[in-house]
């Protein structure tokens, strides 16, 4: 159990979810109309970089005393009549979410959409104790139903139409005379979660927030499913990773602006729920936190790839990703896609789990622009694409030779050390070049080359070099 | 005793030797060079309240303190409900003539009771301008959460005066709340979905309808 490695490297996955063009229509049109949604709403706050920088830098003072902030929200937990569980990996926390929903003899757990709970592999955890896990988001209640795989942190279902929900909740639901306008489908689930919400004693949910000072926890949605797992049942567990902290209320301010907008693109979400702990008279009788560790602390023990913690799980990054776009989630292999799952993946994993989801990018840019706490995506791909090279280097297979790619870069750097052999290897170039160059470019380099040709054209080197313009200058 | 905890927060220790020793929270500086208010804009709060509750499809109306149970029983009207369930410690005289209020006397009513009921009528915390979002937090005329919850229409009063323009501010007014341990639900619109083909749907889990009556004083 716990995270699943890619099995599948990204560009033969990605081949493949290319040629769906059904899957590349459903994407696309959600990547462009979410991130219209959300230029709209970032363009109406004059204070945004303000609030990023406010973002950014309150997860910096968190991270970098992480252990103090869990220390103090534990005991506000604690005080406020919580029973707070500390796991360090998938297989810990599911334990405990089994031990909890078997001491309440339940054999069915309604759950709020969680990527933590996603990434631990909750669910399958859950199944092989005897315990069924029910999804009450709609989306991923058509995923759980369809028996298929999220393709988008926020909207898991896009790549699947109305005709095909309408067929499978007709089916799973007994339904035959539903049809398939949307309204119908979201009142075919509503009648069907009710049941569950009204009787199902434990719910499971994550948390987008945890604030240290007062112990409150809080979960954003829209759909009211978490309202209903955080209020009726006697029994809420809620999984969290330990990066979710915030170090005071007063935090909120910001991030309660940073993630509507930068999500969905509404300048707030339907519903937003806060608890401390348990209230008499209101809500669960008994509340478990579970601080998840799962790889964080690998991710928090590289100085440049920490900045990954201070994700908030939005999915701005995703839509204005021209690489997701076309592909879509699938293609990545792991429950987080996109632009930060091509660095929280390798970060969580190991990069030798996870080798080619640092390539999975152009490096445009985009996705730093738009996160909403400023993760410099582009830099911590650099560094794992650098992490991934070192990893090959130290430690080569029983059967690896070294790879071209090495050999060049090691050739070049004996090149570039001297004098001597750069200006021997630039004429060489220029003979060399002679029969490859078109109207002044390269347009196809032989041999193992040509794959940097395939998309672009190459300078040749130049008629005269600087050196040479030097030595000979009047 | 704790041997997660333990091998958690020595992970942690572990995987923090860049920070100093002595660098204590307080030395990561906070940039909060945010608004947290903007007098400038206060002329149009609560017009701008009303305006973004609608934009959620919201049903908003405003009215003086004198019209409130009048504008109370015609929304109760249009809508055919009989039934309201209410906390016990609204205000008097809110629940209009021919309309049956069930107060949730010490957590009584159930959820099976609260399921099938017309309606729940409650006060709120506060307002947010800024986002059109209402607050609940258990206090005065709010009842506990469950029952704004399962009645499939939710008729909210918001005072004039409980209206603040933006979330900074809304935020430091709950800090109250939050130190009392109290539940708290922002709300902004009726529940929504947008999870089948992006096309979005009002009313999915939670009252379908929201109607907002914003009293003026």
């Amino acid at each position: 159990m716990g995270m699943q490695l890619p099995i599948v490297p990204f560009p033969e996955a990605a081949k493949l979810a290319l040629a769906n063009t059904q899957l590349r229509r459903n994407i696309g049109k959600a990547t462009q109309t979410i991130r219209a949604k959300r230029a709209k709403v970032v363009d109406e706050l004059p204070d945004w970089e303000a609030l990023r920088e406010a973002g950014r830098t309150i997860k910096e003072r968190m991270l970098r005393h992480i252990d103090k902030y869990l220390v103090e929200f534990e005991a506000s937990v604690q005080l406020a009549g919580g029973v707070v569980h500390w796991a360090r990996d998938a297989d810990e926390a599911n334990r405990i979410v089994a031990e909890i929903a078997h001491r309440h003899g339940t054999r069915e757990v309604v759950k709020v959409k969680s990527m933590a709970t996603e990434e631990i592999g909750l669910n399958a955890a859950l199944a092989a104790e005897g315990i069924e896990a029910t999804e009450t988001d709609l989306a991923e209640l058509i995923i759980q139903l369809a028996g298929d795989r999220s393709s988008h942190i926020l909207v898991p279902a896009i790549h699947k139409n109305r005709a095909e929900i309408r067929a499978l909740f007709a089916r799973r639901m007994g339904l035959d005379h539903l049809t398939d306008e949307p309204k119908a489908l979201a009142g075919a689930a509503r009648a069907f979660l009710r049941r569950k919400f009204l009787s199902v004693p434990v719910a499971v949910s994550g948390a987008n927030f945890g604030v240290a000072e007062t112990g409150t926890v809080c979960v954003v949605e829209s759909e009211g499913n978490g309202r209903m797992c955080l209020t009726l049942p006697k029994v809420l567990i809620t999984i969290m990773g330990i990066e979710k902290l915030l170090p005071k209320w007063q935090d909120l301010e910001v991030f309660m602006q940073l993630l509507p907008r930068s999500a969905t693109g509404e300048r707030m979400n339907p519903y937003t729920t806060f608890w401390t702990g348990v209230t008499a008279g209101d809500g669960p009788r008994e509340f478990h936190l579970i601080l998840l560790d799962n790889g964080r602390t690998r991710v928090l023990a590289d100085p440049m790839g920490r900045q990954t913690l201070a994700c908030i799980r939005c999915s701005a990054c995703l839509n204005i990703c021209p690489v997701y776009e076309r592909t879509g989630g699938h293609a990545y292999g792991s429950v987080y896609p996109g632009p930060i799952g091509a660095i929280l993946t390798p970060l969580l994993l190991g990069v030798e789990n996870a080798e080619s989801l640092p390539y999975a990018s152009s490096l445009c840019g985009a996705c730093y622009d738009v996160c909403p706490v400023k993760i410099n995506i582009p830099e911590v791909l650099i560094h794992l694409r650098g992490e991934v090279v070192r990893h090959k280097q130290d430690h080569p297979g029983p059967r690896d030779l070294p790879s071209g790619e090495s050999l060049v870069m090691k050739q070049m750097a004996r090149v570039f050390e001297s004098r001597k052999l750069y200006e021997w290897a630039q004429r060489l170039g220029r003979l060399g070049q002679t029969p490859l160059v078109r109207r002044g470019f390269i347009e196809r380099l032989p041999g193992p080359l040509a794959g940097w040709t395939t998309m672009r054209d190459a300078y040749p080197v130049a008629p005269q070099t600087f050196r040479e313009w030097w030595r000979n200058r009047p | 005793m704790n041997t997660s905890k333990d091998e958690i927060l020595n992970r942690i220790q572990a995987a923090l030797c860049d920070v100093p020793p002595a660098e204590t929270p307080d030395d990561v500086p906070i940039a909060r060079e945010y608004r947290h208010d903007d007098s400038s804009q206060h002329d149009g709060l609560i017009d701008r309240f009303a305006e973004r509750v609608s934009e959620y499809r919201a049903v908003v109306r405003r009215v003086s303190s004198s019209e409130l149970p009048g504008a109370i029983a015609s929304s109760c009207a249009a809508r055919g409900v009989r039934s309201l369930a209410v906390p016990t410690d609204l205000p008097d005289g809110w629940v209009p003539e021919g309309v049956e209020p069930m107060p949730d006397v010490d957590g009584g009513l159930t959820n099976a009771q609260l399921d099938v009921i017309d309606g729940v009528l409650t006060a709120c915390a506060l307002a947010i301008a800024q986002t059109g979002t209402i607050v609940l937090d258990g206090g005065p005329g709010q009842g506990r959460r469950a029952l704004t919850l399962l009645p499939d229409y939710h008729l909210c009063v918001v005072r004039t005066d409980q209206v603040v323009d933006l979330v900074p501010e809304g935020v430091e007014r709950l800090f109250e709340a939050a130190q009392a341990r109290r539940p708290m639900t922002w709300i902004s619109g009726p529940s929504a979905t947008s999870d089948i083909e992006l096309s979005r749907v009002e009313g999915v889990h939670g009252p379908r309808t929201l109607e907002v009556l914003i009293v003026d004083l």
